[in-house]
């Protein structure tokens, strides 16, 4: 991984991403924290380089709060757009005690950017919280999302990285009290020339949280990889913990390189559930058969089964905009394999 | 049917070789066999005698390789046609083992394919209508179209979807590859109502893959193949079949 060395170097970066902001109902702030304020208001130190030097050297950071008992309807949309060169970012996501949000992030453009999301859920807080990686094909991105919940919080995470050259998003989840959960979302297309890396951390804790890991990914293209790491801990103190992660991969083309490593380390018995499951696949040639043989054409058919891959993940996400968004660009993803298939 | 356009599928000398961990295996070793509008062929014979492998060569499934003879639909050469345009034509296989594409709504799928085979999007309001109905003379829950092709289906609803999608697409030519397979007797009725539904409205010629003979109590046969080790061994009317029961394939294996 060469091309992230620019991001693990200690030194300050010149360059930012253009912030946009839906407009912040009563109850909401987006301000600007001092260096001190923002390693203090942290959930925890990072866990990786890239996040280490983001932290160091981005200047403070962007804190978003979300006051005790607000609840936010609409998303809350961010989008960051990169106009090239190194960033450091480092963002807080505060949720007070049972505050409910939805908060959408949206990179695009082009940077080499490492950064930090700290997310902060109070007890009985909930933060459906998405990160789009819709970067132009030469971005690098190296970040790491932390977050703690407290008791009875719940975090539903979505991940979807479908741009960008190198890009490596890890999310790391610790629970801090009891009666929490988390569900972790992500979709991943890989094309040709691109790195898309998932590692995740759930930390089981404390007892009777549940802890749910759901990535999908599809890669098209002889030199397209991704790599998913799922983690997951449940200490002696955890009891009553239920945790499943599952990752799938659907390899569309010839060359292509899905990794795929699940680890599930348990140091009690006194659990409710704990499983994960890995599969990794060629596309398959049945289902094309039986689609085209009801007079549906190649493409068409590929594209409802890569859609219908990808389906019941993307109803999770439950934002409207967000769910046609993605389905719209997996099917532009699609056009590009298309291409690919022909040239073979 | 008078007024029924009149279709005709022809095959002619058809052998077929499949690839096997042992080598390369004639499967089909040179069937003949001509279907037209309205007529109900079934073919009948032993496990292994290559019935199905005739089912997917005609719809063009990829395992199988055609290595003489000819298929073709109204003097067209099938053969040449990839396996959409073959459906296109006028072709519709309902299969033994319906495959499952998760996430994709039947509903979905329903429309998107009579879409290319009409290479125009159905009118809502009609078709909509058309769907329901139907579902409703197959016996099948409206809520039906809101779940995965054939995701988490029982057999019997694998198979009446088949036919609810034999019905709207209206193909020429249909072959049911052991559709009643695997089917108690309520559900096998329905289906067959659906076959003759099919056959009364649109004219629909039908090849009738079956290793019982109970199907045809409900799809009066016109002719009856005898299907043995790749080829026609024996040809008659419906009377073949009750010969059939009584007298199982030993006399034809014995030959083989």
């Amino acid at each position: 991984m060469r091309e992230l060395a620019p991001l693990f170097a200690d030194e300050p970066a010149a360059g930012h991403l253009a912030w946009t902001t839906s407009e912040l109902p009563a109850g909401v702030s987006l301000t600007q924290v001092s260096e001190d304020d923002a390693r203090t208001r942290t959930v925890r130190a990072p866990g990786d380089r890239a996040s280490a030097v983001a932290v160091k050297h981005a200047g403070g950071a962007m804190a978003l709060t979300f006051a005790a008992n607000t609840v936010v309807d609409e998303p809350i949309t961010i989008d960051l757009e990169g106009t090239g060169g190194d960033v450091r970012g480092h963002l807080l996501i505060e949720v007070g005690t049972s505050a409910e949000a939805t908060v959408v992030i949206t990179r695009t453009g082009t940077a080499r950017y490492s950064e930090l999301v700290s997310v902060d859920l109070a007890d009985n807080a909930s933060l459906n919280l998405v990160l789009i990686q819709q970067w132009d094909a030469d971005a690098i991105h190296a970040g790491e999302v932390l977050a703690r919940l407290g008791r009875d919080a719940r975090l539903r995470g979505t991940v979807a990285t479908l741009g960008g050259k190198v890009v490596r998003l890890n999310t790391s989840a610790a629970f801090a009290g009891e009666g929490a959960s988390v569900d972790l979302f992500g979709l991943y297309f890989a094309d040709s020339g691109q790195h898309q890396e998932h590692q995740l951390f759930v930390d089981h804790a404390v007892p009777h949280c549940t802890s749910r890991v759901t990535y999908k990914g599809a890669l098209a293209g002889a030199t397209a990889r991704s790599v998913w790491i799922g983690d997951v801990l449940i200490r002696a103190a955890a009891e009553g913990t239920d945790t499943y992660e599952l990752n799938r991969n659907l390899v569309l083309t010839d060359g292509a390189r899905a990794d795929s490593v699940p680890n599930l380390e348990i140091e009690t018995g006194e659990i409710a559930g704990a499983g994960h499951a890995s599969a990794t696949g060629r596309f398959d040639e049945e289902q094309m058969f039986y689609l085209r043989s009801r007079g549906i054409s190649e493409d068409q058919a590929r594209k409802l089964v890569v859609r219908g891959f990808f389906a019941d993940l993307i109803r999770e996400i439950g934002v409207p905009a967000v769910e046609s968004s993605l389905l719209n660009q997996i099917d532009s993803e699609l056009a590009h394999v298309e291409e690919v298939i022909e040239h073979e | 049917m008078t007024t029924a356009p009149q279709h005709t599928l022809e095959i002619r000398n058809l052998h077929v070789t499949v690839e096997t961990p042992e080598g390369v295996k004639e499967i089909l070793k040179g069937v003949d066999l001509t279907i037209r509008s309205g007529e109900t062929h079934a073919i009948m014979g032993p496990n292994g005698s290559g019935k199905s492998t005739l089912a997917y060569s005609i719809a063009g499934h990829p395992k199988y390789t055609i290595t003489e003879g000819s298929v073709t639909l109204d003097g067209e050469d099938v053969l040449e046609m990839s396996v959409d345009e073959r459906a296109k034509a006028g072709l519709f296989l309902a299969m033994q083992y319906p495959v499952e594409v998760p996430g994709v709504s039947v509903s979905n799928f329903l429309r998107t394919a009579k879409t290319a085979i009409d290479g125009e999007a159905p009118k809502l309001r009609t078709w909509v209508k058309d769907v329901r109905g139907a579902m409703e003379n197959l016996r099948m829950d409206p809520a039906f179209g809101e779940r995965g092709v054939n995701e988490g289906f029982s057999g019997g609803e694998k198979k009446r979807h088949e036919i609810l999608q034999m019905e709207l697409l209206q193909p020429k030519i249909a072959i049911l590859d052991e559709t009643d397979s695997g089917l108690d007797v309520d559900a096998l009725r329905i289906v067959s109502e659906g076959v003759n539904r099919a056959k009364e409205t649109t004219g629909l010629g039908v090849m009738l893959i079956t290793h019982y003979t109970r199907i045809l109590g409900y799809i009066k046969p016109d002719y009856v193949h005898v299907f043995v080790n790749g080829r026609v061994a024996e040809e008659g009317g419906p009377e073949l079949a009750d010969r059939l029961e009584a007298e199982g394939y030993d006399r034809y294996l014995a030959d083989a």
